[in-house]
């Protein structure tokens, strides 16, 4: 299991979330938009300036900002077993 | 069972509620047409749209609430649409989602259901869904929520009717209670839960209007709505509640490493992810080819910025463009009428009123629809097709740095950010950003942009003063009205609305073809409410500043004065054969009319007002002149050229060098003329120097809006900021003159 921030993560980069720490508002939002542990994450690209990121979940784009996407910790070894099956 | 008869003629209450991008706002169209009425929510700016449709001789009344993926109260709209859930208690919900992402769709249908009105669940983009391979097992959905759920393309409106007949017979049961939907939060919340369940059932809490489990769910999540509820009516509750969730949330803490409300949310998703399991088989990898091989290419990092530029350029040159023949139009009607008002009346105050105080009032308010219908039309296309969450994605990282949003960008742009804009339209256009405090900062320093109404100006004292440089001094005026503006939005965003932004996170929904209808409505709402709400208050005040600048009148011996000269020189003009003596007494004919009305303007209330503020005006370059057209560029700034004209008495027909000009339209020529003419003037008066003309220009650029963007503002964020949007400007324009005059002086510039 390797788990690195979400910010941490390249583009092309896919894994599972471990874990969203924070509660309040952004914690919250962050996990109404999906971003809930266990859902299965890919980094699509990020924006000119390096920020925010661009990720897919569930087939769907989302974007949010790398100080937000720190407090999303993601196992990047897990989703790579997955898609080697 | 006595007033289930009384119910079947009584009008259903339906709130229309979903995700953004959910097709929401098709199926509102589709449901209620052009029959829509647009309000706000009470207390609140938040737009409040509904309308009335008859399905089988029933009335429906259909409440659009705003976009939402949850209902914690956090953000304004999502605490509007549980606050008119709560208070009005609309009959039901129709909750419309996206099919093809019902994980995230279904926790907005949770947040219903757990406070348990009768929820529909509109299934919405079904097409698109079974174009994907998704396979959704109604049966089960329903059950396992205990809602009803219909399939629907709310674009096409297929299965429209069957969301009607499910309207009513949802309207219609027999038993009205709401149910709260338990979800089971595992064992240690469950059992705090009903602790705390119990103790607000037995409370003094209003348990009647919401559902004590509810209470208990949001007091645990710790719900600043729900807490200040409980503070207010049931401050007894405290004491034995707090510990409880304190220790809860002290053991989550210990135990999993996790917060209680981020830990609720996470069930709520596991029960959701429990029934996609059972209710949506997926026979197909879900791919969204088309979409994502347009954002390959349209987000790639070189790509984006000059695609977006081209594309806000675009919508930019729209707007003017496709607006422009209206606009003229709409100049030469009321223009006609003007001529056949003066035409049918005699001279008098009346006919100077009707002229220039109401047809020239309502003929500005109107002048700006077509510029606000085309930009709405322009950014409901940026909106629909899914580019606009693109932009801020783009342009985000450079925005935050001045606490406002990527999609600042279109108001700033519209507002002249491109030389040549219009505030009013641009300040509408911060509709699209959802954070109030960006909202409010970006409306603020819109007006900062240099509008088409204050080119004229700068045109005139760039031409007098630098005509060496004008096209680098215009340029540099452009810049340095981003530069203040960013700046701006940054002392607002630190001092006056300070604190973070809401979350940025945000969808990027998949590329879609606008439909016309969409675009059409969408401008036509936009327009119709700029009229109404607006308009009213922009006739009025230009009535006040109309009569400001004429009343009262010069007394009566000074107005003789005039009259005697004029018609001493008349009478000579009458008797005079040579053609060159004729045109010498015409000129002083003329010369001798605008010294009348340059007298009176002095004698006005705005004259008084002008002369009065001199010793102030004084310190940063500007007479009484200046001033006067300063007061008088409040009702539109275009109003400071022609008042700065008849302060000097000057006459727009009397320049020389106009009639050369290729055959322009009348009122051009006449400006381009009052342009040359008061400039030269200005150059060679001794008072005004380069220094003082960097002054007033920059002056004209940031001093209190035209009262017709004071009027948006208003409408869009309140009195209190439209108030300050005039008084802080305009001290702030001051402050910064006095810096650049007294600093030029002191610099030797002067």
């Amino acid at each position: 299991m390797t788990v690195i921030s979400m910010r941490q993560m390249e583009a092309g980069q896919s894994g599972a979330i471990s874990r969203v720490r924070g509660g309040g508002e952004l914690g919250l939002r962050i996990r109404e938009m999906g971003l809930v542990p266990g859902a299965a994450i890919e980094i699509v690209g990020r924006a000119p300036l390096n920020d925010p990121v661009h990720i897919k979940l569930y087939g769907h784009d989302l974007t949010l900002r790398n100080n937000e996407a720190d407090n999303i910790m993601v196992d990047v070894a897990a989703e790579q077993e997955e898609t080697h099956e | 069972m006595s007033d289930q008869s009384a119910s079947d003629r009584s009008t259903i209450v339906v709130a229309l509620a979903g995700n953004p991008n959910a097709g929401k706002t098709s199926l509102f169209n589709k449901l209620t047409g052009l029959r829509a009425h647009v309000g706000n929510y009470p207390g609140v700016t938040v737009e409040q749209k509904w309308g009335h449709l008859e399905y089988q001789g029933r009335s429906i009344k259909v409440v659009d609430l705003p976009g939402a993926y949850s209902l914690n109260s956090y953000s304004l709209d999502e605490r509007v649409a549980r606050d008119f859930i709560i208070n009005e208690r609309p009959d039901l919900v129709v909750n419309v989602v996206d099919s093809t992402n019902l994980e995230r769709n279904l926790y907005l249908t949770l947040q219903f259901l757990e406070l348990g009105l009768p929820t529909i669940v509109a299934l919405n983009m079904m097409d698109v869904a079974v174009a994907r391979g998704l396979n959704i097992d109604l049966t089960r959905l329903e059950s396992g929520l205990n809602v009803r759920a219909v399939p629907l393309v709310a674009t096409s409106g297929q299965g429209l009717d069957e969301l009607l007949s499910c309207i009513l017979e949802v309207a219609d049961r027999p038993d009205k209670d709401w149910r709260p939907l338990e979800i089971s939060y595992g064992a240690d919340i469950d059992a705090t839960l009903g602790q705390i369940q119990a103790q607000v059932a037995a409370s003094t809490l209003p348990v009647d209007r919401m559902p004590a489990r509810w209470l208990a769910v949001k007091y645990l999540e710790g719900d600043p709505a729900v807490e200040q509820l409980v503070t207010a009516e049931a401050p007894e509750l405290l004491e034995p509640l707090a510990p409880v969730r304190t220790k809860l949330r002290v053991h989550l803490r210990a135990t999993e490493d996790d917060e209680l409300d981020g830990a609720m949310t996470d069930r709520r998703y596991g029960f959701l992810s429990g029934l996609r399991r059972v209710a949506v088989t997926q026979t197909r990898r879900d791919t969204r080819e088309i979409s994502d091989t347009i954002d390959r290419v349209l987000l790639n990092r070189l790509v984006s910025p000059i695609f977006f530029l081209v594309v806000i350029y675009g919508l930019y040159q729209f707007t003017f463009w496709a607006s422009a023949p209206l606009t003229g139009w709409l100049e030469n009607f009321f223009e006609f009428l003007s001529e056949t008002v003066s035409g049918a009346m005699s001279d008098g105050l009346l006919k100077d009123l009707l002229r220039e105080g109401i047809i020239g009032g309502v003929g500005g308010v109107l002048g700006f629809a077509p510029l606000i219908a085309f930009m709405f039309a322009g950014i409901s296309i940026l909106e629909d097709s899914g580019y606009m969450a693109r932009v801020a994605f783009i342009l985000d990282r450079i925005f935050r740095a001045f606490g406002l949003h990527g999609n600042s960008v279109v108001g700033l742009i519209v507002g002249g950010g491109i030389a040549g804009g219009c505030a009013i339209p641009g300040v509408m256009a911060a509709r699209t950003l959802r954070d109030p405090k960006e909202r409010i900062a970006t409306i603020l320093v819109t007006p900062f942009m240099t509008c088409g109404a204050k080119l004229p100006v700068f045109l005139m004292l760039v031409g007098a003063f630098f005509p060496d440089h004008q096209a680098l001094v215009m340029m540099g005026l452009t810049l340095f009205a981003w530069a203040l503006a960013l700046v701006s939005a940054r002392l607002l965003r630190t001092f006056l609305l300070p604190g973070a932004s809401a979350p940025f996170v945000l969808e990027l929904p998949p590329y879609r073809l606008p439909t016309l209808t969409g675009i059409l409505l969408h401008a036509w709402e936009r327009t119709w409410s700029y009229v109404k709400k607006a308009g009213t208050v922009i006739v009025a005040v230009t009535i006040v500043i109309w009569m400001m600048m004429n009343f009262p009148r010069l007394p009566e011996e000074e107005q003789a004065v005039f009259d005697d000269r004029l018609t001493v020189v008349e009478n000579q003009l009458e008797q005079a054969t040579d053609e060159a003596a004729k045109a010498s007494l015409e000129a002083a004919r003329s010369a001798i009319s605008l010294e009348g009305d340059s007298a009176a303007l002095r004698h006005s209330l705005a004259g008084r007002l002008g002369s009065g503020l001199t010793p102030l005006s004084e310190l940063i370059g500007f007479d009484w002149r200046a001033n006067i057209a300063l007061v008088g560029g409040f009702a539109a700034k275009e109003v400071v050229l022609s008042t700065l004209g008849t302060a000097y008495a000057m006459s727009p027909e009397a320049a020389p060098a106009a009639d050369d000009e290729s055959g322009d339209e009348a009122g051009g020529s006449e400006e381009d003329a009052l342009i040359l003419s008061l400039g030269a003037r200005l150059a060679a008066e001794s008072a005004w120097s380069p220094l003082a003309a960097v002054s007033l220009m920059v002056f004209v650029l940031v001093y209190a809006p035209c009262f017709a963007t004071v009027a948006v503002i208003r409408k869009e964020i309140g009195n209190r900021w439209a108030i300050f949007s005039m008084v802080a400007n305009t001290v702030y324009a001051y402050l910064i003159c006095l810096v650049i005059y007294q600093g030029g002086h002191w610099l030797g510039l002067g």
